[in-house]
């Protein structure tokens, strides 16, 4: 066990020491310097050539907690599932297969409960339609739906 | 354990041992052949090769130093010196970086050659014969690009990300195996680990996105964070399911078990299985259920069609727009480190991992009368099959990304939480019932025989 963790470490090590010994140490002696005073412009964050407006860390959309709420939900189930499911075999071939499939059959039902009302309440579609709003989008978005053209053939509205 | 082995093994035999063939022969008597249940781990057999080598060679005493010499050696091979375990270690992981880079400069390669073909081009043909050494003078171009960080950026936080993601995917190549018996380690958590690791890259690119300070970045950075984590649930799912039938989280166990029944214990690992042993014919979820994570790690890689975190005409370049020179050039690699990643956990989980499915071509180099020749070509051939299906699995990869359009965010949304998450949940559902009913036999009614 300890010497698995040991690869573990040093392939750690190792990723982090490639990085630095590639961008700090090889890369440094091949590049030329950035020289800022000669060069305005080329140290500016890039936005498609024009200047930047404002810092960039800025306030995003809150359907993105939504979503990592649900998404935290579901992880620490399916980690509740991993020791579950290792055991699994051992245990059914010990006759308790039925017990233990029982037990976790009710736990993704509580949490199926959970999901099937996330879904119905439309946190799961990235366009939340509340039910009472409807009728008013349908209303307000037309389709563009064929209109009869004089001579009968049929000619679709722009 | 296995330290244990390994030097109770050195105590009785080491000074014995007249060569290499020797060493090999009663290495794998000792570890893994006559044992199942216990594997090469890739720095023990390198430290069995330093310890053998210092123990047997001796300077010729003609020499200067030569005393000194030796009794370094010697020293450096006794029992309780760390030596030959760390130096095992080095070489291991030297190895699978090597591997890693070479595998890299040529699916860049591919890639552009796969992608030229469909579109009726060339594709890259200047340097060295169609082009082969091009995405090696690409990356001596990056090596000596200047380093730009911009003004704004926070630099500490845009300085680390690239090792971040790096060793983060690197890591995951711990307790992946190359084929029979070759594996850096073999860890007891193994499919586990590679899951839960799986998150660091994802926190480095969230670092590289955000420290750009770019509003580019930041979408593409939002768009990663929510895509990565959405379908690692699928995944791990789909984890779940295998380990469930398989009883194990280590990888060569899985494997093991896809060979079909041990015949006997006393020829060593003679497997008799054939194609219908793999995990993916197990029972009748399975082939839903590797399909949902094929679709799955190609989001997780950010593959077409599932690129939104890099689409080029919108954002464009996702979440490395500010990096340039060798910094861009390691978030490269590490993509294509994972792209191999998941097309070789695939293998490994539901394609049978080095098993070909044809007995005769599987057994060979085991049983009762196999010599040093016929277990190391057997080795070879093993290696050869789990590479193949890995890089098909690479190539199909690539195909998906120069036929399928990109998907919008919501239809990336609506593909994770609606589609994939319900049907991987039934699968794995199914697979318990099956597995109850059953009691473990295959789909073809093959019972698999491992205790």
């Amino acid at each position: 066990m300890g010497y698995q963790l040991l690869n573990v470490l040093v392939f750690t090590l190792f990723g982090v020491f490639f990085v630095v010994l590639t961008v700090s140490i090889l890369s440094r002696l091949l590049r030329p310097r950035v020289r800022d005073e000669s060069e305005p412009g080329k140290l500016e964050t890039y936005e498609c050539g024009e200047p930047t407006i404002g810092s960039s860390w800025v306030r995003f959309d809150i359907r993105f907690y939504t979503l990592a709420l649900i998404f935290l939900i579901f992880d620490v189930e399916v980690a509740f599932l991993y020791p579950w499911s290792r055991v699994f075999k051992t245990l059914n071939q010990h006759g308790f297969g039925g017990f233990i499939f029982l037990e976790v059959l009710v736990f993704l039902c509580i949490l199926m409960v959970g999901f099937i009302y996330c879904w119905a309440k439309g946190d799961l579609d990235w366009l939340k339609v509340k039910p009472f709003m409807k009728a008013a989008v349908v209303k307000e978005v037309p389709e563009p739906d064929a209109v009869e053209a004089p001579d009968g053939k049929e000619e679709v509205a722009v | 354990m296995n330290l244990f082995v390994f030097t109770n093994f050195f105590a009785q035999t080491g000074k014995d041992l007249k060569n290499l063939g020797d060493y090999a022969e009663a290495a794998s008597t000792k570890w893994g052949l006559a044992e199942p249940g216990v594997y090469y781990e890739g720095g023990l057999f390198f430290a069995g090769l330093i310890k053998w080598l210092l123990s047997t060679t001796e300077v010729s005493s003609a020499l200067p130093f030569a005393g000194t010499v030796n009794g370094l050696m010697t020293s450096l091979a006794a029992d309780g010196s760390i030596f030959p375990e760390l130096g095992g270690l080095l070489i291991t992981i030297g190895v699978v970086f090597g591997f890693v880079n070479v595998f890299a400069i040529g699916a860049v390669w591919s890639e552009r050659k796969v992608s030229a073909h469909m579109q009726c081009r060339l594709g890259p043909m200047e340097v060295g014969p169609h082009g082969l050494l091009q995405t090696v003078a690409d990356g001596l171009k990056l090596l000596t690009k200047e380093d730009i960080i911009p003004r704004l950026a926070d630099k500490p936080l845009f300085a680390i990300a690239p090792a971040v993601v790096f060793a983060g995917v690197l890591m995951r190549f711990v307790p992946l195996p190359f084929g029979d018996k070759l594996i850096a380690s073999d860890l007891d958590l193994g499919l586990f680990f590679i899951a839960a690791v799986g998150a660091v890259e994802v926190l480095g690119v969230i670092m590289a996105g955000w420290a750009s300070n770019n509003k580019w970045s930041l979408f593409a950075t939002i768009r990663t964070a929510t895509q990565m984590v959405s379908y690692e649930i699928p995944i791990g799912i789909a984890f779940v399911t295998v380990i469930l039938c398989s009883g194990s989280f280590s990888l060569m166990e899985i494997v093991n078990q896809q060979g079909g029944s041990l015949l006997s214990a006393d020829d060593g690992y003679t497997y008799q299985g054939w194609v219908w042993h793999w995990n993916l014919f197990r029972n009748p979820f399975m082939p839903i259920l590797g399909i949902v994570y094929f679709i799955a790690s190609l989001a997780e890689c950010k593959r077409a069609p599932f690129d939104l975190p890099e689409a080029e005409s919108e954002l464009v370049s996702g979440f490395h727009t500010e990096y340039s020179g060798m910094r861009f050039a390691l978030f490269f690699l590490a993509e294509y480190a994972a792209m191999y990643l998941v097309a070789a956990v695939a293998v490994v989980i539901f394609l049978g991992g080095w098993w070909s499915g044809i007995y005769p071509l599987d057994a060979l180099g085991t049983g009762p009368d196999a010599t040093i020749y016929t277990k190391t070509l057997g080795l070879l051939v093993k290696v050869g099959v789990f590479l193949s299906k890995a890089f098909a699995l690479v190539f199909v990869q690539m195909w998906i990304r120069w036929t399928l359009p990109r998907i919008r965010l919501d239809q990336m949304m609506y593909v994770c939480w609606k589609v994939l998450l319900p049907i991987s949940l039934l699968c794995f559902v199914g697979s318990c019932l099956w597995e109850l009913v059953s009691g473990g036999a295959s789909v073809f009614g093959f019972g698999i025989v491992v205790e």
